[in-house]
């Protein structure tokens, strides 16, 4: 008995020695940094995760094991989508209180509005993971692999800064003034500058000047991943509005990256309904940037299937209206457009997807799903008319055309009549009219087609909605036009009245979110 | 087998029918220690129900068997046994006790008398236990200790209570304190399948007694893990005597206050009145009052069987109990098979001791769909549970223009309980393994080690038929989820002096120890798996362990039994933090006197104790946050969260939010407490002040933005003070052979002010929004200067009659608009007092008990009142109408006031906690003795609030699970 006494205390003075090692503890399913990028081909992984981040919200399908603690939990592009049309003439949303987005649909948000919030805390989580993987992908951290393995890696870094920029930019273009971060910056216990609109701009524009070399061709680029025409793409979109951010006149350098853009190789789809499809993904004629969405492996309750969902009434009790008709297993009545964009189609205009019966035009009660047309330009169809999904279960197969050739035009023809050269008006002209006529086919030569005395600005703002309505443009636009706020151009609900009202011109810029200005305190609302 | 039963009941009764025979008189006189005969004496005939008290002489006569055993027991002496042995006359002197001061108490890697404590200790025996159905051993002591708050998380049967010891330190990291269970520090936390009431794993009717180590000097020797107070356990054990008991309680629990809702007539009226003609369509011609369709009186029992004595001198005890309960919500149940073995065998002349200690469980749930309970309550009472149709299992369902279930319908409630089922299995198995030894070359030297291990395993299984309009259009659901494995290994090694040094009138008590302990939490990835096995989405496997490695040191001094000195220093390391953060110091220091030792104080007879004590004390935190917090983690995707590059779909990589240099959150303590016992200890009590700093608070933030991987980190950061008054009394008006009556009472009060919490200084004032949400709106706010989790709302504006106006809320801020800068903070749900009251009064062999509870100050925001209070809320889709509740009649809402104060009640309560009544036959005969007792529980609630229960988890009430009362019969047996 004595000795097994002294064998459990020889043995109780042992365990206190070697125990100590089992302090260091380390992940047994996950894994650290270190091991993620020990690999060349886990770079591509880290790569994919970028370009999810702009349209699901976590690591398990539709979001679950969420990337980040927000107000909804909501995705990139859901977000992104409210913040760029909810309070314009382009959508009444239908859950205005179980959405908490009444105050986006008014004009009336303030600093503490929670999708203010969960945009702004998305964007800067997408720019944080990306200066991540750019921490992590410097030359002295690759310098270890293969030539090709190097190669490659370098353009994934060339799209991570692509993908970083584009973030950048649409915090830029919401929140004007924002902190700036990059990948020299080390993670948590540091304090992000405060950047104005104008530096914010120089730094994208230097960062894509800088990348468009390596990134790749159209021919060569995988499907999903962002070829140079995608850099161009955002520059041109950047300079056509780079008066707003106090960057100066910039049309001339707006029309050179469209035409980069469109000497590169893009056509316009024939059918413009396709570009919006379960079967969009052929559309790589004229889709430069799609963001993917796919029933299986990219699901998403937010991106396209809260588009497609979300334009399909839940309650339309109709004969010539079922949800299978938009390939949806079931509406989830989100929203309608309001009555002053249907008015600007004129007869033929095939772009005018809407549904009218049984529907009023004007919307006199946002919450009422009968007021204003039903949006049908978004659809889970295939291009045989075959409903693609699940939708209840697994989203839509749709996906989403960050940046597609028909913009691309608009925006070029746009530039030349705010005076920048590189192209002629009647350049400018015959972009307008290609999409013209897609749009209104054999009625093109009598009712679709316009001159050069057509093309004024305001031309542009109107050509434009009907061009690329609930594409996440109108906001940008109207800003551009000056009509956004103010009273040159009042629509129904516009400040919360139901004929709508003139609002403060600081409603042209989102707040920073009031939990940001207790973490930075460089940071500041001007107006707010 | 059936035969011998039978002759053992006539045995049971011959012997009760010859209770009375061959007895014989004996007389005496009882004295104390003066010699001055003490009147009022109890003598009892052990065993028995015959006694008397002595008269005013201290003279007694008594019949008694001649064979058997006097007791002679007075309050404020120890009790003295005589045995008869044919005497005729018996006279013995009572020595006066220093009443509960000599009572040992557990202290932690050790234990320590009573009267020695220095720190602020509660001691609750099981003979103090609460009575009745009791589903978790937090149960037993609810309302029985000042400083701590309990609260069951609603009504079912398989959730658990959360755990406050003056209130917790910490904001985000956890609050709940550290369970120490015969040694074992158990896991915290649940497990697959029991995520809310894991410590109900643990049978209540094997606890033999807990303690509490509320402040910094007793819990420091805990350390990094005491901040939030320590609960220590004991389980009961074999003793001399060869016993056999058998309990069973049997129980009926019926439904209380549910939601108020709009009557049958009254849905209709506001229907008729001011429904659209689509609204009015939907009014159907049947009567169903959902409530009853959902709720039922359910069934409990709990059934334990112990055997305790010993085999060849080697103490054991052996137990098994069975528990049943059902919830009152139909399918709801929860039942539990529990076994205990204890063997503490001695050797050497008790040098060297074994106590060996297996607590087995086996734990199966139902758990019914609680989405049913907001169906119960809103469901259209005008139409019938069952549709025309056989579809959707025959259930009336919301159906849409395909003629599927409608998107995010409220389900048939009905069909939800019949067709959601939701099984878990957990099986839970905690064993230790003591040995102490007495060095036999110095005895005052003694070894112990435990040796521990606490492993658990759970799974369950979701089953939902094709048929079902829930997973209508996914085809139903069935899969099994886990198993999940945690475990727990502990070493414990400490050696302990402790010498009486005469020629200094000192006690010496030192302890020196090491500590090591490692827990591991695996789950298997598994499916979410539609009836024909098509995925639906997946769930990754888990696995996260972590170590804590501890030295620590004791020393208890007492000086000439007056003065006495505890300090302790422990030093903690974590495997939760990088090696640079890694270890913790904690020390603490404590001193008492004993007043009524000193010789001014030593002749007031009136009173018997008085102490004062004081203590300080520093202690950690690193419980409720991630095991890898301080390392940049990266997460694989699972499928359905990939993307595609060309053809080919990528699972992706994320980073996790990391800080590298968190560390341990540290709490400062400091305690002043006085004991008091006076007419011999018939009145005492303590009181106790603290205040508590903690700094360094692990803490969930907002990171500035795009500095780190999420929008909210966890981080070391700001600060929280609190301080508190606790008082308890005990007093004992009456004790006499026929007549007790007992009392006591506690009362609480504790405040807790958010002293910072910003990581940068010169930052805007946070107001960190927290606390549950309904539709994603917060209803609670941290800030710097106010107490944590107020509400955070906007002040309503009211007309001239009283009643609420829509949308007009005050103008706060004065800044000629309404907007979030108005919201302000009112009150919240932590109540300014606790209060605490239970009394006893015995009358011969009846006994007649009760404890009342109530908390003062404490505020609910009534959700479900809010969220189907409004018109618009009566339709969510074209399809389906839903009741309001009756708070529509007042305010006439058209469209829900999330953030009115309007919801934020006053949910000031005083409630009867139980109430029980019971007859104690005693010794029927030789054999056996019984007792019956018959209870209520949760008896009655008086309060102001308007809402189903005034105490519900965060302050919010909505789609509660109301709290049954439980009426319940129950028998002992002892043999």
């Amino acid at each position: 008995m004595k000795k097994l006494l002294n064998i459990i205390l020889v043995s109780c003075l042992m365990l206190s020695v070697s125990c100590i090692d089992d302090l260091n503890q380390t992940p047994q399913l996950q894994t650290t940094s270190a091991t993620v990028y020990a690999t060349a081909s886990n770079y591509k992984m880290v790569l994919a995760k970028l370009y999810a981040l702009y349209v699901t919200a976590g690591q398990e399908k539709g979001g679950a094991n969420a990337d980040l603690s927000s107000n909804m939990g909501y995705d990139y592009m859901r977000c992104y989508f409210n913040m760029q049309e909810a309070g314009t003439d382009e959508l009444a949303s239908t859950w205005i209180e179980g959405d908490k987005i009444a105050d986006l649909t008014y004009l009336t948000w303030d600093a503490s509005d929670p999708w203010v919030a969960d945009m702004y805390y998305r964007l800067f989580y997408t720019i944080a993971v990306c200066n991540e993987f750019l921490r992590n992908a410097a030359d002295v951290n690759i310098a270890k692999f293969t030539e090709t393995e190097q190669s490659d890696i370098r353009i994934f870094r060339a799209e991570a800064r692509f993908l970083r920029a584009m973030a950048y930019y649409h915090a830029m273009d919401l929140y004007h003034n924002i902190p700036f971060v990059n990948e020299n910056d080390p993670v948590g216990a540091y304090i992000p500058p405060r950047y104005t609109s104008k530096q914010i701009f120089g730094f994208i524009e230097s960062e894509l000047k800088d990348i468009e070399g390596t990134m790749l061709d159209k021919a060569s680029c995988e499907y999903g991943r962002a070829p140079k025409a995608a850099a161009w793409s955002l520059l041109a979109k950047m300079y056509l509005n780079a008066e707003v951010y106090e960057a100066g006149n910039h049309y001339t350098d707006c029309v050179t990256y469209c035409k980069k853009v469109i000497d590169n190789g893009y056509s316009l789809e024939p059918e413009y309904a396709k570009l919006f499809n379960a079967d969009n993904h052929l559309r790589t004629n004229e889709i430069i940037l799609p963001l993917i969405v796919d029933a299986d492996h990219v699901m998403s309750w937010g991106a396209t299937t809260y588009l497609v969902c979300g334009e399909v009434s839940s309650t339309k009790d109709d004969s010539d209206y079922k949800p299978a008709n938009y390939g949806v297993t079931n509406g989830w009545g989100m929203f309608r457009i309001r009555g002053e964009v249907p008015v600007l189609f004129t007869e033929g205009d095939t772009r005018s997807m809407f549904f009218k019966d049984g529907q009023t035009l004007k919307v006199d009660d946002v919450t009422n799903q009968l007021n204003g047309y039903l949006v049908t330009k978004w659809s889970n169809l295939t291009d045989v008319g075959e409903q693609a999904s699940v939708t209840t279960s697994d989203g839509v197969d749709t996906d989403f055309p960050m940046f597609r050739l028909g913009d691309i035009y608009l925006m070029l023809a746009e530039a030349v009549v705010r005076g920048g050269t590189g192209a002629t008006t009647e350049e400018a002209l015959g972009y307008v009219n290609a999409l013209r006529q897609r749009a209104f086919g054999d009625a093109f030569e009598t009712s679709g087609k316009v001159s050069i005395s057509d093309l004024t600005a305001n031309f542009f703002l109107d050509e434009r909605a009907r061009e690329l309505y609930w594409e996440c443009s109108r906001r940008t636009d109207l800003i551009r036009f000056g009509k956004f706020t103010g009273d040159s151009y009042i629509w129904q609900w516009k400040g919360g009245l139901k004929d709508g009202t003139s609002v403060d011109s600081k409603y042209n810029i989102y707040p920073i979110p009031s939990s940001e200005l207790s973490a930075n305190p460089n940071l500041k609302n001007e107006n707010y | 087998m059936k035969s011998k039963l039978f002759i053992c009941l006539i045995l049971i009764f011959y012997g009760i029918g010859t209770l009375k025979a061959q007895t014989t008189a004996v007389s005496g006189n009882v004295k104390n220690s003066a010699g001055e005969p003490l009147p009022g004496v109890t003598v009892l005939e052990k065993g028995t129900t015959n006694g008397l008290t002595t008269n005013v002489d201290g003279n007694f006569t008594i019949q008694v068997n001649p064979k058997s055993t006097l007791i002679f027991s007075f309050i404020g002496y120890n009790p003295i046994e005589e045995a008869i042995n044919n005497r005729k006359t018996i006279s013995v002197t009572l020595q006066e006790s220093v009443v509960g001061l000599e009572e040992v108490v557990a202290i932690g890697y050790g234990s320590s008398k009573k009267g020695n404590l220095t720190g602020a200790v509660s001691n609750i025996n099981s003979k103090d236990f609460n009575a009745g159905l009791i589903s978790s051993p937090a149960q037993l002591i609810n309302g029985k200790i000042s400083g701590v708050q309990i609260m069951s998380a609603s009504g079912s049967p398989t959730a658990g209570s959360t755990i406050r010891v003056r209130g917790g330190a910490s904001l985000n990291a956890s609050n709940d304190p550290l369970i120490v269970l015969d040694g074992v520090p158990l896991e915290t936390g649940g497990i697959s399948g029991n995520s809310n009431n894991f410590l109900s794993l643990i049978n209540p009717n094997d606890i033999e007694s807990i303690t509490i180590l509320k402040d910094a000097s007793s819990t420091a020797i805990y350390g990094s893990r005491a901040s939030n107070g320590v609960i220590l356990i004991s389980t009961k054990t074999g003793g001399k005597d060869f016993k056999v008991s058998f309990n069973t309680s049997n129980s009926v629990q019926t439904k209380t206050k549910l939601a108020d809702m709009l009557s049958r007539q009254e849905f209709i009226d506001v229907i008729t009145n001011e429904g659209s003609a689509d609204q009015k369509a939907l009014l159907g011609t049947e009567t169903t009052d959902w409530n009853n369709e959902i709720y039922r009186s359910a069934f409990g029992t709990d059934n334990n069987l112990s055997v305790a004595g010993n085999i060849k001198k080697i103490p054991f005890r052996l137990a098994l109990g069975y528990y049943n309960q059902n919830g009152i919500l139909d399918t709801d149940n929860a039942n539990r098979t529990t076994g205990n073995l204890s063997i503490s065998p001695s050797f050497f002349n008790d040098y060297l001791k074994f106590n060996i200690n297996v607590k087995g469980s086996m734990n199966q749930n139902k758990f019914a769909d609680t989405r049913a309970i907001w169906g119960g309550a809103t469901y259209n009472p005008t139409i019938g549970i069952y549709s025309s149709s056989n579809s959707f299992g025959g259930f009336n369902e919301a159906i849409d223009n395909t003629g599927t279930p409608v998107t995010a319908a409220v389900l048939n409630p009905v069909g939800l309980l019949n067709q959601h089922s939701s099984i878990s299995n957990v099986n839970r198995i905690i064993g230790n393994f003591d040995v102490d030894y007495k060095m036999h070359f110095l005895p005052e030297l003694k070894f112990h080690a435990t040796l521990g291990y606490d492993y658990a395993q759970g799974e369950g299984t979701i089953a939902v038929p094709v048929e079902a309009a829930e997973f209508y259009t996914s085809g139903g659901r069935n899969y099994t989820y886990g198993p999940q494995e945690k475990s727990n290994k502990l070493l414990t090694s400490y050696f302990n002096y402790n010498k009486t040094i005469e020629s200094i009138n000192s006690t010496i008590d030192a302890t020196l120890g090491y500590d090591y302990q490692f827990w591991k939490s695996a789950t298997n990835a598994y499916d979410n798996l539609n009836v024909a096995g098509v995925s639906q989405s997946a769930v990754a496997a888990q696995d996260s362990r972590h170590a804590l490695i501890s030295y620590y040191g004791r020393l208890n001094y007492t000086l000439a039994s007056r003065y006495m000195l505890t300090a302790t220093i422990r030093r903690d390391g974590t495997s939760r933090f990088s090696e640079d953060n890694r270890w913790g110091m904690f020390p603490s220091v404590a001193l008492a006197w004993r007043l009524s030792e000193e010789s001014f104080l030593k002749d007031v007879d009136v009173l018997s104790n008085l102490k004062l004590r004081a203590s300080y004390g520093i202690t950690g935190q690193q419980e409720g946050i991630g095991d890898y917090n301080y390392m940049p983690v990266y997460t694989i995707s699972q499928t359905g969260a990939e993307y595609m590059f060309g053809d080919t779909y990528y699972f992706t990589y994320r980073p996790s939010a990391y800080v590298s240099n968190l560390k341990w959150e540290t709490t400062t303590a400091y305690n002043f407490g006085l004991d008091f016992g006076f007419f011999k200890d018939r009145l005492s009590g303590s009181l106790e002040y603290y205040t508590r700093q903690t700094k360094d608070l692990l803490a969930r933030v907002p990171a500035a933005a795009g500095t780190n991987f999420d929008k909210i980190i966890l981080t070391n950061v700001g600060n929280v003070d609190s301080k508190g008054f606790e008082l308890s009394l005990n007093a004992i008006p009456i004790d006499n052979k026929d007549f007790t009556w007992e009392l006591s009472f506690n009362a609480t009060w504790q405040s807790q002010v958010i002293k910072n919490l910003s990581m940068v200084k010169g930052t805007a004032i946070t107001n960190t929004l927290a606390g549950p949400t309904i539709d994603s709106y917060n209803f609670q706010v941290l800030t710097e200067g106010y107490a944590p989790y107020m509400f955070y709302v906007y002040h309503q504006l009211y007309d001239e009659s009283g009643k609420p106006i829509e949308g007009a809320f005050a103008d706060v801020n004065k800044d000629g608009q309404i907007n979030s800068t108005d919201l302000y903070r009112y009150h919240s749900p932590t109540p300014d007092y606790i209060l605490g009251f239970s009394t006893s009064l015995r009358y011969k062999n009846w006994n007649l008990s009760t404890s009342l509870r109530a908390n003062i100050g404490n505020y609910v925001y009534n959700g479900m009142a809010m969220t189907t209070g409004a018109y618009n809320t009566m339709s969510y889709n074209s399809y389906q109408l839903n009741n309001l509740n009756r708070s529509y009649l007042s305010t006439g809402f058209q469209s829900r006031q999330y953030l009115s104060d309007y919801y934020v009640e006053n949910a000031s309560f005083l409630k009867m906690d139980n109430l029980s009544l019971g007859y104690n036959f005693g010794k029927i005969n030789d054999a056996f003795s019984l007792n019956l007792s018959a209870l209520v529980q949760n008896v009655f609630t008086i309060t102001k609030y308007s809402g189903v229960d005034p105490e519900v988890p965060q302050g919010m009430d909505n789609s509660f699970y109301p709290r049954p009362r439980i009426y319940s019969l129950s028998l002992g047996i002892e043999f």
